[in-house]
């Protein structure tokens, strides 16, 4: 047993309200640079839609995450090392960038410096990278808001395997939900494991998984590697990037931005202890339907002494033991089950897991006729249908995620029965496993969400790390080197880019 | 003039050219990179490429051991001069045409896409032509070769190089009767080696070494790195994610 922890994040789907106040937040800060207009380290996705990029799911396509070979060995998709090193010169999984979308900013100026006219003056788009007019927007970070867009292109949806898609069509029995995406800072990530350069690596202490901006060569094989897409080619600086966990508000305690400002308060962050040893085999579990238990038993329990023990000897800090107990994260996806990893078949080992969303009950025309499990409806009827949700959560998989949901319709149920009727009805709990002080715990967290529940996150220990002493003064986070600004136009090196000019407006 | 182009030129670009490339290694390695544009359009890339690389690194590789293997080797071997001729001109001109498509691809397709365009430096676009330029006359050279087989003009190249990376002061000596089309395919050459280090170009000494370290110094996929100044007890049993670093 290697004792490492980490800092994983839940989402909670259920209260998800598609805000995009995430998406927002860290494009601020993170992306609002040139070279990654178009990238979005967080990006929430309706579903179903084919997403952002297009149909990123679809590895067949893509070619993304991990294999298990014929002979059970496992390797990215892309192919082995020498594969991947042979299509250096051109790597034929790389999406382009149309296939995210061209990012365009509009001509606000024209608004206030147009002359007298007829008509009211517009501000047209253009191209963010060559400038030039864009006359018709064909693609936007969030094309399929709210089933935007026709089902036909919506439907090819890959979650849509297995499922009868046809009847989804109809005004009647459509359905959505929300997706917030970041990266899921796996325990097996594919981006480092296809980086030639080993520019991308896993922190030992947190896990957050980072691109060493120094060392990368711009070889652009993590961004096909990686199966969520969550690895963007910085076309200006000719470097890849992703979402670093705000590591830098991480390791002194606080949340995410995009959990932070997270308004629907849906975004758990927590430690997570894990067995390093067992990784490998968890990720080369026979049958994809596996890999979702296979990675519960890589977690180690911290309240278990054994466990404790060996993560002292293994460097844990206690603070870190403590806040692994604390775990939200750790109740959700161990002690409740109601989290699950986000498509475990790509055999990465997501660390941000997601909390199925519960649906209106179909036809509720025909109330009298909905299947009733007891006291609840049964999830089965639900509007969103159980087999699209374990597509998307545990390789197809209905049982765990019908679970997951009997588990919040029994925390609704429990709870309205003890605040409207004022009856305490621990059966209801015990239908699904639980006890009336475990449902409130639920309650507690996932429903009211206070932030020192959803937030259990422990500081860095900065002093195993560096002596302060030598920092004083020193330089802020930058793109460049040392205390360079980050902007390297006329370096005797690598030569000026020339700057984006907008040309001018004719009169 | 000959002696300048031929015997000093050659230490001030080398000296540059390995220089530059150890300082901004050290210095800057934010902006060591392939600076690729696949990502902004993959049309005419994949191909393009492709036979450019491809081309590039049988020229590149038929340069360093046709020019840098001493005579004598050949000759212990028994491999005529006439013989290495053949194979070079052969070898040479079936990669130099490769090279001369794909990069001819590329060109066109830096200069006239318009993402690409605006998102060229200077330097993009006049490394290209000079590598262009560089196989045209390369290519040029081919067909002088073919004029005497038997190797004598070769013999007096290799000689040169030899020389110069021996710190041999008569070097220029060796070249000062050869054909212009060769003189000037080695001053382009080591023009190139000047620059290099201001350029994209610096990619290849990565492409050289990252696919070693990929296959061979990395033990199993995973990169871990630990912030811990002081490391922790070994692990007591090793597995996949070994800390590479």
């Amino acid at each position: 047993m290697r004792v490492r922890a980490q800092i994983g994040m839940v989402l909670n789907l259920d209260k998800c309200i598609g805000c995009h106040t995430c998406s927002v937040t860290c494009k601020n800060v993170w992306t609002s640079r040139d070279g990654v207009e178009y990238a979005w380290f967080n990006n929430v996705e309706t579903k179903p839609g084919t997403g952002y990029p297009t149909d990123w799911e679809n590895q067949a396509r893509w070619n993304g995450g991990w294999e298990r070979t014929k002979s059970g060995k496992l390797q990215p998709k892309q192919g082995a090392k020498w594969r991947i090193l042979a299509n250096i010169f051109a790597n034929p999984d790389l999406p382009e960038i149309d296939d995210y979308y061209e990012p365009f900013d509009f001509d606000y100026d024209h608004l206030k410096s147009a002359p007298e006219m007829e008509a009211f003056p517009t501000a047209r788009p253009r191209s963010k990278i060559t400038g030039e007019r864009i006359e018709k927007i064909e693609k936007g970070p969030n094309w399929e808001e709210i089933l935007g867009g026709e089902f036909s292109k919506r439907s090819q949806d890959y979650n849509f395997e297995g499922v009868q898609k046809e009847i989804y069509g109809e005004y009647e029995n459509t359905f959505m939900m929300y997706l917030p995406r970041l990266c899921e800072h796996c325990l097996n990530p594919a981006c480092a494991a296809s980086c030639p350069s080993g520019a991308i690596y896993k922190r030992d202490e947190d896990g957050i998984v980072l691109i060493d901006q120094e060392k990368c060569r711009g070889w652009r094989m993590c961004v096909s590697g990686c199966p969520y897409k969550k690895v963007y080619y910085n076309w200006s600086t000719g470097k890849s990037e992703k979402c670093t966990l705000c590591y830098p508000r991480i390791e002194s305690g606080n949340p995410t931005v995009c959990s932070e400002t997270c308004v629907g308060r849906i975004r758990y962050i927590g430690v997570i202890l894990y067995d390093a040893d067992k990784i490998e085999e968890a990720a080369n579990a026979p049958e994809t339907t596996d890999l979702y238990d296979a990675q519960l038993g890589v977690f180690l329990d911290p309240n278990d002494p054994g466990v404790i023990e060996a993560a002292r000897a293994d460097g844990i800090p206690e603070d870190w033991l403590k806040a692994a107990k604390d775990s939200p994260i750790w109740k959700m996806a161990m002690e409740w089950k109601v989290a699950f990893p986000l498509h475990p078949e790509y055999r990465t080992l997501p660390m941000v897991w997601y909390i199925p969303p519960l649906s209106p009950i179909q036809n509720a025309a025909e109330a009298g006729a909905i299947g009733m499990d007891g006291a609840m409806p049964d999830v089965r009827n639900l509007r969103i249908p159980l087999k699209y949700l374990a597509n998307m959560l545990t390789a197809g998989d209905e049982e765990p995620v019908a679970h997951a949901l009997e588990r919040m319709l029994a925390m609704r149920a429990y709870m309205r029965a003890k605040t409207v009727d004022g009856v305490i009805d621990e059966g209801i709990a015990a239908r699904v496993g639980l006890s009336g002080r475990v449902i409130e715990d639920m309650y507690r967290i996932m429903a009211l969400a206070n932030y020192e529940d959803r937030f259990v996150i422990p500081t860095t220990h900065r002093e195993q790390v560096e002596d302060a002493y030598d920092l004083r003064g020193g330089c802020s986070f930058t793109d460049g080197n040392a205390c360079s600004t980050g902007i390297s136009t006329g370096s005797l090196f690598g030569g000026s880019k020339k700057p984006l000019k907008m040309p001018e407006e004719l009169r | 003039m000959h002696y300048f182009l031929y015997g000093i030129y050659p230490y001030i670009a080398l000296g540059v050219g390995i220089m530059g490339t150890v300082a901004r290694y050290e210095r800057d390695p934010f902006t060591w990179k392939t600076s690729s544009s696949q990502l902004l359009r993959r049309k005419q890339l994949v191909l393009g490429s492709i036979l450019f690389h491809v081309g590039m690194l049988v020229i590149f590789f038929g340069h360093l051991i046709g020019l840098l293997t001493p005579i004598w080797v050949f000759d212990a071997l028994g491999v005529s001069h006439s013989a290495k001729q053949l194979l070079a001109v052969s070898l040479g001109g079936v990669a130099g045409v490769m090279a001369l498509v794909g990069g001819g691809m590329l060109l066109h397709r830096r200069w006239t896409d318009p993402r690409i365009r605006q998102t060229s430096s200077v330097w993009d676009i006049a490394i290209l032509v000079m590598l262009l330029a560089q196989l045209v006359l390369g290519l040029a050279t081919v067909v002088v070769s073919l004029g005497h087989l038997d190797g004598h003009e070769m013999v007096k190249l290799m000689s040169w190089v030899q020389g110069i990376v021996t710190f041999d002061a008569n070097a220029a000596s060796y070249i000062t009767d050869v054909a212009l089309v060769f003189k000037l395919h080695l001053f382009l050459g080591l023009t190139i080696f000047l620059v290099f280090p201001f350029t994209r170009l610096v990619h290849i000494v990565s492409g050289l070494f990252v696919p070693l370290r990929y296959l061979f110094a990395r033990p199993g996929y995973q990169i871990v790195r630990s912030r811990r100044k002081t490391p922790l007890p070994p692990a007591r049993k090793s597995a996949k994610s070994n800390p590479a670093e």
